[in-house]
Formats: C-alpha cells, structure tokens, sequence
C-alpha cells in the first residue's frame, strides 16, 4: 500500500468499507448527492427504541467519499438518536485522522445522509 | 488481488509524461559538466553548444519536413502554444483580423489563452466534436470569416486518443488563407508529420512525450507567418523567442525524436487493442474515443458505469499501476473533463473515466496483469456503489 494522497485509515476504510451494503427492513433511509463531483451516498438504518441498532451505506464516490461513508456508520452505531444526529462532516474527517485539503468536501456528504436519514424517521 | 509484493510499478500515465530513455541521458549527460557552454559565447565553449544546437534542430526540422530555421525552442508544449494563440493574434491585429477558431477538446494551454484572448478582445469559435472526437473539417470551412486569422486544432487527443485529419483542415485553411496550427504534442513521433504536404503554418511539439527530459518544447513557424515574439530579451532563437537555450535539454529532445521507430508504434497499437478488447468484455464499460488507426497507438480510455474515476486510479494505485482520471475530484479545479463533455458523456458518467497511456517499455505481461487488476476494481466498487446495473450474465 503505497498512496501519498490519502493516510492509511481512510486507505483501508476505502479498500475495506464496514458496515457496506443493501439493507433488509431498514426504518430509514437517505440519499444525498454532492452536486460538486457527482458523489451519491446512501445511508440505511434500523433503530431499536432510541438507538440506531444497525447502519449501512453505499457509496459511488471517490475514496474520500467511500472512506468517510464507511467511518460514519461506524460512528453512527450503537449511538442514540440525538447523539447520532450531532455527528458533523468534520466529526467524521477528524476521526479518520485527514485528508488532503481538496479533498474535505468530498466528506460533506457522511454525516448529511445519517441525519436526513433520522430526520426522516421523526416524520414517518 | 494477486499481486507479487516486489513488483515494480507499472506506468501507464505516458500521455502525462515519459521515462528518459538511458540513451536521451547519455546523450545529455556531457552538456552539464563539459561542454556546458552558452550558445551565444564566441569562445569554443560557447561554439560546442552552438553546434550542438543546431545538429538538434536539424533532426527535429527534418522528422517534420521542416527547415531547420523554421524550428524554434521553447520550454514548453503549453508556452509554444500559448505563443501561437498570443503571437499571431497581436502581430496580426493591425490587419482587422481578430477571430480564432480552434475546439472544445483542446489542452488546457489552448482553451485558456483563448479565454485570456476572448478578454483582450479577441473572438474565438470553439468548434463542437462528434462522439468519437472528431472535428468535421467543414465546419471549420463554414466557421472561417473575413476577421479569421488562425485555425488551431489539437492532433492527437491527449485524453481519447483521436486523432485529427490534419491534412483536409491544413488544405481548407491554405485555402482560405488563413493561418493553421497544429497541437502535436501527443502524436508527434506517432503519427506521420509533413508540414509541406498537409499544409501547416504552425505546429506544436515537446519532448517529455517521448521519452525526452521535460522542460523543452519547440515551435514549427513555416516561413513567412506573421508571429510575434512571447518572450523578449536577448534575441536568441532568431530574435523569436529570447533566453539562453536549454542545450542538454534540446539534445535530448533530438535523441528522443532520432530513438523513436515505428516498430515502436507498433507494439504499442498491438498492447492498446488488447486493452481494449478485454477491458470492453466488463459489463457496463465503454470506449471513450475512436478505435483502430485514428486512434493513438498509446491511448486507452474506459467510462465504467456508477463508479468513481478517481476512486479506480486509487486502486490501480494501491496496485501500483500508475493511471489518469479526468474525474472532477481529481482535478485541480473540481471540474469533470471538457473532453469527455465534448463527445456527449452524460453528466451522471463524467466522473467515471480512466485513462491508460502506454510507452514503448509496456509489456504485454504487465497488460495481462492491469486487465485482471482493473476487473476486480471496477467489481468490487460496483459492489459498494448505490446504483444498480442490470447485467445479462457475463460477468460474475
């Protein structure tokens, strides 16, 4: 593994994405678009009382967009709802240690789809 | 992934730049330590590079059918084209003239000094492309005008890989008496260049292409156009463009045009088909640009549906196959490519792009390796990708 643009968590969230995939039966969902690069993420979640008990995503995107896709579910997981909704885009960028500074707003997206995707949970 | 943990690199990035071949070094070598001369100092030093100079500039003059006091060096593909745009324009200004036309899948050099001229007063007609990249030579015919003063048209795309008929713009442009440039800075040594019988006025070229040292380029001005100079100061290139000349540079750039040989061309044109007859068997993968002989013979460019160009030049990468995207998130300027926007990508599959350019070093083991390399890129990132595809069952 020899990449000088990104470090090597984002490189092996990227190559090695959790909690990725289609969920079954998921309570809520969210798409969110990055109209700057064309990046589309998806965040699927089911919650048991007030805790997101599982989280999914998938991701086309560049390797920032898959690494901090990867990174939120994990963030996201086992929290409560309201504490999963104060995850910020930076929250998600600092836990991965950086990235390049071209790159940030490729990240924008991670915690903009978990929280609509609570959002839209209070509304069903 | 199978990969043998001591395997070198693999560089397929030769449309950005090129290794020195060992035989441009040689040839280099004896102008930084001993005959380091200045070719305007009339002492024997000063004369060794002199000469040296002007053998270089033979063999670049004769590998185009120019006169040797028709080639002027620069240090750039981008400044000899910038000179173009820029020389030909102002020095012709006082004729009325104030139209260029080139188009829209120009290099970057081209489009923003035409953009810098557009402010400065200049118009310019960017001419549309078909889908495979070709200019329709009669819509430069209809776009020429009583204010026309230069046609400017790239020769061989340096992103896919097509390659202009040169020769029927050259006739329209003489033709009509206007001047016509030609970009050659990915086809020169790869495509015949004859600026008697296709008619140029102005033809671009550099060296880094082809295994030449990087910072020397040159410019074609058939005798008898009307440029002015881009750089003044001490009158060297025949008061055409000033500054002491980058002599181990531009022996090197006359090496790398005198190793070039078409057994070469061959062998690359033999290793991009194979690419491009394997990489087209991925579901959902489509060839940017044209095929076969209009086609440069190191030009390879694949849009794989819902993935991410610069997510798949990562992985070759990690890999270490060395590639190119033209996807917004790798540019400095977050902007998909002109090129692919040119020949109607939709906006949805800009971003999903990746160019391989080969050298004549590639072998055909290496190719075998980035086929199966590249398969289980574009799987694995299909698998974490929201968009589903609909395959008809040939691929796993």
């Amino acid at each position: 593994m020899n990449n000088l643009v990104y470090n090597k968590n984002v490189l092996d969230h990227f190559q090695n994405p959790r909690n990725m995939g289609v969920m079954e039966n998921a309570d809520a969902e969210a798409t969110v678009g990055n109209p700057t690069c064309g990046d589309v993420m998806k965040i699927m979640i089911k919650v048991e009382g007030d805790r997101i008990e599982d989280i999914n995503f998938q991701t086309m995107g560049c390797v920032a967009a898959i690494a901090t896709s990867s990174m939120v579910t994990e963030m996201a997981k086992g929290k409560s709802l309201d504490e999963a909704k104060k995850i910020t885009n930076k929250d998600v960028a600092k836990a991965l240690g950086e990235l390049p500074p071209i790159k940030v707003h490729c990240s924008n997206l991670a915690a903009d789809a978990l929280k609509k995707a609570i959002e839209s949970l209070n509304k069903k | 992934m199978s990969l043998s943990i001591n395997m070198e690199k693999i560089y397929l990035d030769n449309a950005a730049t090129t290794k020195v071949d060992e035989r441009v070094l040689k040839a280099m070598q004896p102008f930084f330590l001993e005959k380091f001369g200045n070719a305007s100092s009339q002492h024997s030093l000063g004369q060794e590079a002199e000469m040296a100079l002007e053998e270089s500039r033979d063999v670049i003059a004769k590998s185009i059918r120019a006169k040797s006091d028709e080639i002027f060096f620069t240090s750039s593909g981008t400044e000899s084209n910038n000179w173009v745009i820029k020389g030909v324009g102002f020095e012709n200004l006082a004729s009325g003239k104030n139209h260029i036309i080139t188009t829209k899948i120009e290099h970057d050099c081209i489009l923003n000094s035409c953009r810098w001229m557009e402010k400065q007063g200049f118009e310019i007609t960017y001419l549309d492309v078909d889908k495979e990249g070709f200019v329709n030579p009669s819509d430069v015919r209809n776009a020429i005008s009583d204010k026309t003063l230069l046609v400017s048209v790239i020769h061989g795309n340096n992103e896919i890989g097509t390659i202009q008929d040169i020769e029927t713009i050259g006739k329209i442009c003489r033709d009509k008496g206007v001047y016509f440039h030609v970009d050659a800075c990915q086809s020169y040594t790869k495509v015949p260049i004859d600026v008697r019988k296709q008619n140029l006025d102005l033809v671009t070229l550099n060296a880094h292409k082809i295994n030449g040292p990087k910072g020397v380029g040159a410019l074609y001005i058939r005798e008898g156009v009307k440029i002015s100079p881009l750089i003044h100061g001490g009158n060297q290139e025949s008061k055409m463009r000033s500054g002491t000349e980058n002599i181990h540079g531009i022996v090197g750039f006359a090496k790398a045009v005198k190793i070039s040989s078409s057994g070469n061309i061959r062998k690359m044109a033999k290793l991009r088909d194979k690419l491009i007859r394997e990489i087209s068997k991925i579901p959902h993968s489509k060839l940017n640009g044209p095929e076969g002989d209009k086609r440069l013979c190191n030009n390879i460019n694949f849009l794989f549906e819902a993935v991410e160009g610069e997510a798949v030049g990562a992985y070759l990468d990690i890999n270490k196959i060395c590639s190119s995207t033209g996807s917004a998130c790798s540019s400095h300027n977050l902007k998909p490519s002109h090129v692919l926007k040119a020949i109607g990508v939709s906006p949805m599959n800009l971003n999903s792009s990746i160019r391989l350019s080969l050298s004549k070093d590639n072998t055909e083991k290496e190719i075998d390796y980035v086929i199966e390399t590249l398969r289980n890129i574009i799987f694995k990132l299909r698998k974490v990708s929201p968009f589903k595809l609909k395959y008809d069952g040939k691929e796993k």
